[in-house]
Order: structure tokens, then C-alpha cells, then sequence
């Protein structure tokens, strides 16, 4: 059972290790959970437990305007920023990877600068930026700004993926006579697919979820649902905002399974 | 070039543009606005010509004073006067009004200025504010850096700021303490977590996996939004203490320090997790069977070949976690009172409330420089540490 342990530790101390083990987990599940019976409240407090059970919550949340409005801006800045950023990482992946040149470490470096920075200092930056290029308060900005956020992810996913994929493969279908786009599509895309759909999943989440530029970037019109959420903590807490948290939650666990299920398959991939 | 490098260029070249576009140009931006100085030299283009041109001692000759005074009020008849008063406001609390009495003043004063302007306000006849309007006219000012250190120009050079006014080098304390408590509480808390998933059956540890990762996908503002409803006055925890009579008051949680640890551990464990889990599920068990097996005890052999064998996932999972949270901005925002407050904070606050963009920019370099100088720091001293390596 203890694999790593000589003998198998004392009952007691794996009792004890177990114990500690669940009660962290708890702690990082409890407050996700806490979230739900909020949101079904009957009641106008998040109190536990709640006076009585409704929907009325996310009946609110579905008919409020401001809601969807943000539902729908969220929707559409994830899915520009997930093609934008799935094309551009996985594209400038495969060309480092045939490249044959020095400096591929710095130039990755480089280009994944974004996640090291401090999102707050890329915020201002493109505060300043988009303001100056006439893209404040636009949502095309707020897409460009999120695509610089989250093509690095891409990138290192697609990257990782093709240190597996064996060169030799292209020179074979060379040799069988297809030409480099043939071989690309029909070699090398379906070998680094599962990576460039983990990349694709967290380009989405990363926009989905992104709040600190949106917080600079986006205008009233173009308020997303973390900026939504925000504006409602500060203003009033009604359990909306829990129903909202609800279905972000449901949407991550959504991209969750699926990005787990690409690495499956590439996992499968690997081995066959 | 050959044909390959030809094509890997044409796949590199449009992330390389955006790259260069949109994130490593405004940020260059970014750090030159942290030492930009136009407002004087724009709104006020001949006085600032004037002053260049004059040789900084004692008073400027009174053509000066008379350019100044007129285009102070052109300036404010076309309403382009704010960004001068700000700017030199920011630099002497009082100068703002000083300059618009003045250029209230200036049909009635008499000739000459340089005798009738230190009648209106005696600062008009102190050598020290010229040098000021000097120094603002060069295009370029430390102003906004040294100040973000606590520092000003003074009389005889770089001075302190009074400690009234000092703020900032407590600021950054402060964001490096917060920083470095919540690394140390994920380190402590990842540890026995990561080796109890490493070492239970593999079913069990899936299932752990999972919860540690559906947090870690859930959005920041989520688990904050969820935590800011938690810690509240009303909230479950009050409610279930006082239920249960362990307390007869409800405890004050929420926007405090402590609210501001739990939330920031909250989310960045995983990040410590994940790394170290992934370290101890590759340590082959003949190590610590050989340690066994040549007599040593256990707490010996956790010591001396478990936990140095693991240090490199605490390494990887401390640099990540360090370096998120000393940029945090929503979590303390949310949770924490005015004296949790870190470096973002302030940053936001200079670019939307105040707007004193110059501030906003020196307070994000410092930023950016303390970050960088960790990361390499901790990339000196832990060989094989990759940048991103936490995520995915």
C-alpha cells in the first residue's frame, strides 16, 4: 500500500497523515461547496443554513440583463481569444520546434514573459496602450489583451507535446510521397491534437476567468461575468452572485474533464 | 537562411508581432512613463525653453517670470492647465493654488514681477521653486521612482520624504511579508498533503487529485467571492460558532490579515501541491529502502534522503506561488482591510482614482523589478527551475 515507505509506517501515523491530508482537501473543496446551498437560498442573506429552497437566484440571474450581457461578452471574448491564441501558439510551437537556430530557450523565455509578469503591471499596460490605439473600452482590446495572456499557455503546451512527436515520421510520409502540408495535416496535427486542445481549453479558462484586465481594459458594455461579479461584491451581495459563482464553477469543472480527457488521450497516444 | 529556418520564421513571426505589439511595447511604454515628465515642457513649451536655458542660480531673469504668467493663463483659458498644476502639485503640496493665484493675479501685478510675485506668495521669491520648475521642465524626472523608494529631491540632493508622507518602502514590506507567509504556509501545508496523495493507493489518490485541481480551475474571483461570503459577520462560520456557543459575539474576520492568509492559501496551494506531488511520485522506493536497510531511522531518512530529494518540487512550487502572490490584487482587495493593501493596490489606485499615471508606472516597474530580481534569484540558486512549469 505505502509504496515509498521501507516498512509499512505505523497505523497511527498513516491514520494521522491521512487525516491532515483530508482536512486540507476539505479545506480547498469546502468553500467551492459552501457556494452551492447559497445560491439556492430562498432567502435575500447568504446565511447557512438557508431559510427555505428556491431557485429564484438563478431565476434572477437569467432574466437580469446585466447578467447575460456579461454571460454573452464572456462567451464571445473566450471563444476569440481561444481560436486567436490556439492558431498563434501552436503555429510559432511548430516553428520552433523545425527550426534549426541558437537561442530557442531565450526566444521562448521571451515569449512567455507574459505569465511571469505581474498581471497588474500588464493591466496598466495595455490600459495605456489600447487607450492610446483607440481600443479602450472596446472588446476587440479586451480580446487582444487576453490573447496576450493566454497564447504563452498554448505555446508550452504545444511545445511540450511535440519533444514527443518523432521527426523521423515527417521524413517518412516525405518519403511516401506527401507533400509538407500533407504531412502536417496528416502526421503531426492528429500526433500533437491532445496538446493543442489542453492549450485551446486553458486559453479559454485563462479569458474566462480573467478579471485584473478587465478591470482596466473593459467598459460598462463590455463587462464580462468576473467583472460583473466584482462589481456586484463591492455593491450588493444578493445570492445572484452565488448562482453566478454556481455555474462559473460548473463551467470549470466542465473544461476541467475536458482537458483531463485530451491529456488522456495523449497519454494513450504516447504509449501506442 | 534555409528553407527551414525560412518557415519556422513565417510560424514564428506572427506571436513574435503580437508579442512585440501588444505586450513588450506597452510595457517599454509603461516603464517610460515611470520617468516621463511632459506636462511642464507641453502646456507651458517657451517658459520651459527659458528654463533649460537659464543657469540655476539664484532667480531667473525676469523675462522668465513674464513668460511664465502668460502662458499660465493661456493655458488656462484653453483648459490645458491641469496636468501642469497636478504634476507640480505632486511634487509641492500648495503649488497648485499658488500658480493659479497667480495667474489670477497677473493683469493687476505690477513690473517688476520678480518684486511684485513674492508679494502674492513668498514661494514666487525662494530659489528652491524654480529649480523645481526647472528640474520638471527636462522631459524626464526620477521623481515618480524616488518617490515610489520614499525618497525626494531636496536642497542638497536626494533626501528621505518626511515620514508622514512615507509610504511606499512600507508598502513593499508589507507585500513582501504577506508573500512570503502565505509561501511558507503552502510550503508547510503542500508537504504532508503532496506525500500522503503520493503514497496512498492510486484510486485514493486520483479522487485527492481532482479536489486539489478543481480549485486550482476554478476562477481567483470564485474562490475569493466565496471566501468574502464565508468570512463574513453574518456568515457560516459566525453563524456555526455561535450555534455551537463557542463564542457570544461573531468574530470579526473579514477584511483583516487573517482573511487575507486564508484566501491567498486558498488559492495558491495547489500550486504548491501539484509540483511536489509530481516530484514524490518519481522517487523510487529503493532509496528510502536502502536507507532502511543500511539502519537508518526514520526521522534520519526523511531527513537526509527524503526531504533532499523533494526539495526541488518545494522549490518549484515556493518560486511560483512567491511570485503570484506578490502581484495579488483581487484577493486582498476583496478580503482584506486598508492596512492589508499590497503594491497592485496602489498601482490601481494611481492609474483610476488619482490618476497619477507617472506613480501608477514607477510603482508597476519596481514591481516588475522585484519580481524579475526573485525569479532570478531563485533560478541562481535552484538549477532546472522553468518559468511556468507550475500550470499545465
Amino acid at each position: 500500500m505505502t509504496a515509498h515507505a521501507p516498512r509499512r509506517a505505523t497505523p497511527s501515523g498513516r491514520l494521522l497523515l491521512n487525516a491532515a491530508t483530508g482536512l486540507v482537501l476539505l479545506f480547498l473543496v469546502a468553500p467551492i461547496l459552501v457556494v452551492f446551498p447559497l445560491s439556492l437560498s430562498s432567502g435575500e442573506l447568504l446565511v447557512l443554513p438557508p431559510p427555505g429552497w428556491s431557485l429564484r437566484w438563478y431565476e434572477d440571474f437569467f432574466t437580469s440583463r446585466r447578467w447575460l450581457s456579461a454571460t454573452w461578452n464572456s462567451f464571445v471574448v473566450g471563444g476569440w481569444t481561444m481560436a486567436l491564441a490556439t492558431t498563434l501558439g501552436t503555429l510559432a510551437a511548430i516553428g520552433i520546434h523545425l527550426g534549426r537556430f541558437r537561442g530557442k530557450a531565450a526566444l521562448v523565455a521571451v515569449l512567455s514573459l507574459p505569465i511571469v509578469t505581474p498581471v497588474i503591471v500588464t493591466a496598466i499596460a495595455l490600459y495605456f496602450a489600447l487607450a492610446l490605439v483607440g481600443l479602450g473600452s472596446t472588446l476587440t482590446g479586451l480580446v487582444l489583451a487576453h490573447t496576450v495572456l493566454a497564447t504563452p499557455y498554448v505555446l508550452l503546451t504545444v511545445l511540450a507535446s511535440l519533444q514527443t512527436f518523432d521527426a523521423t515520421l515527417l521524413r517518412a510520409a516525405a518519403s511516401l510521397g506527401a507533400g509538407p502540408a500533407t504531412a502536417f495535416r496528416r502526421v503531426m496535427l492528429p500526433m500533437i491534437a491532445p496538446g493543442v486542445a489542453t492549450g485551446a481549453i486553458f486559453a479559454f479558462a485563462t479569458s474566462f476567468d480573467e478579471l485584473v484586465v478587465a478591470l482596466f481594459v473593459a467598459g460598462p458594455q463590455q463587462f464580462t461575468l468576473p467583472r460583473q461579479m466584482f462589481a456586484g461584491l463591492r455593491e450588493f451581495l444578493s445570492p445572484t452572485i452565488a448562482a453566478a459563482a454556481v455555474l462559473l464553477i460548473a463551467l470549470s469543472a466542465i473544461l476541467l474533464a475536458l482537458s483531463e480527457f485530451a491529456r488522456a488521450r495523449a497519454r494513450a497516444r504516447g504509449i501506442g | 537562411m534555409s528553407r527551414r529556418n525560412l518557415l519556422a520564421a513565417a510560424l514564428i513571426a506572427p506571436l513574435a508581432l503580437l508579442v512585440a505589439l501588444s505586450f513588450l511595447a506597452p510595457l517599454g511604454a509603461t516603464l517610460w512613463r515611470a520617468v516621463e515628465d511632459g506636462a511642464v515642457s507641453t502646456a507651458l513649451p517657451r517658459t520651459a525653453a527659458m528654463l533649460r536655458a537659464w543657469d540655476g542660480e539664484g532667480l531667473p531673469p525676469e523675462e522668465v517670470h513674464g513668460e511664465l504668467l502668460r502662458e499660465l493663463r493661456a493655458a488656462q483659458e484653453d483648459q490645458s492647465i491641469g496636468p501642469v498644476l497636478a504634476r507640480l502639485n505632486f511634487e509641492e503640496t500648495g503649488l497648485r493654488s499658488m500658480l493659479l493665484q497667480a495667474a489670477r493675479a497677473a493683469p493687476r501685478l505690477a513690473q517688476p514681477l520678480s518684486r511684485s510675485l513674492p508679494e502674492l506668495d513668498p514661494r514666487w521669491g525662494d530659489p528652491a521653486f524654480w529649480r523645481l520648475l526647472k528640474r520638471s521642465a527636462t522631459g524626464w524626472t526620477p521623481l515618480y521612482l524616488l518617490r515610489s523608494l520614499d525618497l525626494r529631491i531636496g536642497a542638497e540632493g536626494v533626501e528621505r520624504t518626511p515620514a508622514g508622507e512615507a509610504v511606499f518602502l512600507r508598502l513593499f514590506a508589507r507585500s513582501f511579508e504577506i508573500s512570503l507567509v502565505v509561501t511558507l504556509l503552502c510550503a508547510l501545508v503542500a508537504y504532508p498533503v503532496a506525500y500522503g496523495l503520493a503514497t496512498m493507493p492510486p484510486a485514493w489518490a486520483t479522487a485527492g487529485i481532482v479536489l486539489v485541481l478543481v480549485p486550482f480551475w476554478t476562477s481567483i474571483l470564485v474562490r475569493t467571492a466565496a471566501w468574502f461570503i464565508i468570512l463574513q459577520r453574518e456568515g457560516p462560520i459566525n453563524a456555526a460558532l455561535l450555534a455551537l456557543g463557542l463564542v457570544d459575539q461573531p468574530l470579526t474576520m473579514i477584511f483583516t490579515r487573517f482573511a487575507v492568509y486564508v484566501a491567498m492559501v486558498h488559492v495558491l496551494l495547489p500550486f504548491a501541491i501539484l509540483p511536489l506531488y509530481g516530484v514524490m511520485k518519481r522517487i523510487p522506493p529503493e532509496y528510502m529502502r536502502a536507507a532502511a536497510s543500511l539502519g537508518a531511522p526514520p526521522w534520519r531518512r526523511f531527513l537526509r534522503v527524503y526531504l533532499p530529494l523533494t526539495m526541488p518540487g518545494v522549490a518549484a512550487g515556493s518560486v511560483m506561488v512567491f511570485m503570484l502572490a506578490v502581484g495579488f490584487y483581487i484577493t486582498p482587495a476583496l478580503v482584506g482591510g486598508s492596512g492589508d493593501q499590497m503594491v497592485s493596490y496602489f498601482i490601481a489606485f494611481f492609474t483610476n482614482t488619482t490618476i497619477n499615471w507617472g506613480m501608477a508606472a514607477a510603482l508597476a516597474t519596481l514591481l516588475m523589478a522585484m519580481t524579475g530580481a526573485f525569479v532570478a534569484l531563485a533560478r541562481a540558486f535552484v538549477p532546472g527551475l522553468g518559468a511556468g512549469a507550475a500550470r499545465g
